[in-house]
């Protein structure tokens, strides 16, 4: 299987799903001469023409407005947000009109669009260029959202996200375009829904999504020389919860971590949680765990970014602390 | 007699049409006002009374497969455009047998059968969407305008002026009527606004902008006319600011005490399009009174029939909660008269495979942006 950076992989899913249906066009900012923002766009300006990779003014209500009015009529736009932070002024369009549209119009109307783009710290960037801001996404009814881990399935999951009927929102990782990984060649769709267990173990379950999904990978191997077998179950897709799988993996461990790169209130984690504890209750051997960004906003100094966010070591004592073994 | 000095242009049953459709918007309105009052309608309820030239005019401009949408005032333009009235009038019931189900209410009315993409509750919201779907007929290269109507305090909002500048930029055939009815709720529009033309800012984004007679069909006719054919040239959007009035509060809650008496009062008794209308035709010996007497016997009983269509009309069944959120796989598109009436619709919208497509429009040539670029001392 060929070797694909992340962004490579991405520029793959889009390039063959323009191939496959001219109703796919891809608008945002930079994503034409410039290549792309974070490159993700890289040659599809000279392979699909100025009508299907468009670049965009920088008016995020605008042009995903636009889009949102292009989807209702038969089209099928993905949008690049150029980060998640710019996409908050586009708010309103995914959620009151996006959103909304099959429930305003009585089923009259469908809304097949995607919206994509990096989330996540960015790397000294300070406060307004580094949030995780897929909690919020994930509480609106008529969205799908999703935030892909590898290349293998960041192309997956957008193959699939585009020939979605509803509008899906996708968060890649800023810190997640350069990685490599194995990626299928051709027809490979991941469907959206289902969560991945990434590593099989025994012991704890750690649930985790996005960029994070690598810190717990690296506290599973830590973990595992000291004799602790951790699953690592990565969600994939944060609305709908694949909540057999969340189930599944509780039931066979009984012991469970969530890590989650944004805040704590009202996060993602959160809802994980209460579908354990109502659900799974009995199988529960100690209090579910939560390792999340710190509940501040965040700094650019490197000391302080890297104390914000999750990493091994915090994830490691979590793991610690729900098998009762801590200081050991 | 006297015979007028010029021959109109408008036949008979054009103006009757014209007539009949104002006159079954003003009927309509004044029928929900009334079951609002008695506690059948409930929520908002913003009433078209006063505007129907505005919404009469420009539909009968257009093609019927030309796409039009709208901000929460919405009961007009799709009875305009051929809806169904027992439907719209049970949408506002809240009952089962309305356009959507009872789920949107009155400012949410969406007849995709007869291309009205919908009412929309956030203002200014459906500017961007309407620049969409005209960008979408461009894409396909179809010479279909989009008619989009949007109230002037929505002229404020940072969507229409991101939107305009868009849809100028890459030509959109699409046209924004701003309905100036002189008031945002109870804000002048004057108390609020650097430059309360809304016309003129089409000229920031070197676009077509021009006032027109909101209060004359026929008016609004032509400007629209005109408009559509310069879309559909390819020449790029177009901005009319239809100056209006309404008769009533800005919603069935409000008591509008923010305008005098005599303002409403003048506009009321000089300039009811209804009436004007209708002089218009009698002046050209283009209809009798005995033609428009019927005409408004004949709305009367089609409104009384709506009214009780959507009283008698059950509530949505609670199962309905669970759907329409979400399309589902292989999951079809409801067709509001096939499911409550149970006739069969032939004209709903179809588009294109992706792989039947083939687009052709170049949005950017390659050339006139390194033209750009040389200008700019840049090379690519
Ligand atoms: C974004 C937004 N802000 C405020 C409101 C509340 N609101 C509803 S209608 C309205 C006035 C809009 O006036 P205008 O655009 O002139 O339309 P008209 O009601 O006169 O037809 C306001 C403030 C809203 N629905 N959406
Ligand atoms: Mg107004």
């Amino acid at each position: 299987m060929p070797e694909l950076m992340y962004r490579e992989a991405l520029n793959q899913a889009l390039a063959e799903e323009m191939e496959r249906d001219a109703n796919v066009f891809l608008i945002g900012e930079e994503v034409g001469r410039y290549n792309g923002a974070f490159k993700v766009s890289q040659g599809l300006l000279d392979k699909f023409g100025s009508a299907r990779i468009i670049d965009a003014p920088i008016s995020e209500l605008g042009f995903t407005g636009m889009s949102v009015g292009a989807a209702m009529v038969g089209l099928r736009p993905v949008v690049e947000m150029m980060t998640w932070n710019f996409a908050i002024l586009a708010m309103d369009q995914i959620v009151n009109n996006a959103a909304k549209l099959r429930h305003m119009s009585g089923g009259q109307l469908r809304c097949p669009i995607v919206f994509r783009g990096p989330g996540g710290a960015g790397g000294r960037l300070s406060s307004q260029h580094s949030q995780a801001l897929e909690a919020n996404y994930a509480h609106f009814p008529g969205l799908k959202v999703i935030a892909p881990a590898t290349p293998a399935d960041a192309k997956g999951m957008l193959k699939a996200a585009i020939r979605d009927e509803n509008p899906v929102i996708m968060f890649e990782g800023e810190r997640l375009y350069a990685l490599k990984g194995e990626v299928p060649e051709g027809e490979h769709v991941v469907p959206l829904g289902k969560a991945d267990v990434k590593r099989e173990g025994t012991d704890v379950t750690i649930i985790t999504w996005s960029r994070m999904y690598y810190f717990c990978m690296e506290a599973a191997e830590q973990l595992a020389q000291e004799g602790i077998s951790a699953e690592v179950l990565d969600l994939r897709t944060l609305r709908p919860l694949d909540e057999e799988a969340i189930l599944a993996s509780v039931r066979k461990t009984n012991r469970v971590i969530i890590v989650e790169e944004g805040w704590a209130l009202a996060g993602v984690g959160a809802s994980v949680v209460d579908i354990i504890q109502s659900k799974a209750f009995d199988d529960l051997d100690a209090p579910v765990e939560r390792v999340t960004g710190l509940d501040v906003n965040m700094s650019y100094a490197a000391n302080l970014e890297n104390a914000t966010q999750p990493d091994a070591t915090k994830i490691i004592a979590a793991v610690k602390k729900v098998l009762y073994r801590e200081g050991a | 007699m006297e015979a007028p000095a010029v021959a109109s242009p408008y036949s008979k049953e054009q103006l009757l049409t014209m007539y009949r459709k104002m006159y079954l918007i003003r009927r309509f309105e004044e029928r929900a006002g009334q079951q609002y009052t008695l506690g059948k309608i409930a929520g908002f309820c913003h009433l078209y009374i006063g505007q129907e030239a505005v919404a009469v005019g420009p539909i009968e401009a257009i093609r019927p497969d030309d796409y039009m949408l709208s901000a929460y005032r919405d009961h007009g333009q799709p009875l305009a455009r051929g809806a169904d009235a027992g439907m719209v009038m049970a949408e506002l019931f809240g009952r089962g047998t309305g356009y959507s189900k009872g789920k949107g209410g009155s400012m949410h009315i969406f007849d995709i059968e007869h291309h009205f993409y919908g009412g929309y509750g956030i203002v200014g919201g459906q500017i961007p969407l309407a620049a969409g779907m005209a960008f979408a007929s461009r894409y396909r290269n179809e010479d279909r305008v989009t008619v989009c109507y949007f109230g002037d305090a929505a002229a404020n909002q940072g969507a229409f002026h991101e939107t305009l500048n868009m849809a100028s930029k890459w030509k959109l055939p699409v046209i924004y009527i701003c309905e100036n009815n002189r008031y945002g709720m109870g804000t002048a529009i004057s108390r609020t606004s650097a430059v309360p033309e809304i016309y003129k800012r089409a000229s920031a984004y070197d676009m077509r902008g021009e006032p027109v007679d909101g209060m004359d069909c026929l008016k609004m006719y032509e400007a629209v006319k005109d408009a559509a054919a310069w879309c559909r040239a390819g020449k790029g959007p177009v901005l009319l600011e239809a100056n209006t009035y309404r008769f009533r509060g800005h919603s069935m809650a409000d008591p509008a005490t923010y305008r005098s008496k005599t303002e409403v009062e003048e506009e009321r008794t000089k300039n009811d399009p209804i009436p004007k209308l209708r002089a218009y035709a009698l002046k050209n010996k283009l209809g009798a009174d005995a033609d428009f007497e019927a005409i408004e016997e004949d709305v009367k009983a089609q409104v009384d029939a709506a009214v009780k269509f959507a009283d008698e009309s059950p509530e949505p069944s609670v199962e309905e909660l669970w759907r329409d959120t979400i399309v589902d796989e292989g999951e079809q598109d409801v067709r509001p008269r096939e499911r409550v009436l149970g006739v069969k619709v032939t004209n709903w919208p179809k588009y294109p495979s992706g792989q039947e497509l083939k687009v052709t429009w170049d949005l950017e040539p390659r050339e006139q942006a390194e033209q750009a670029d040389k200008k700019a001392g840049l090379s690519r």
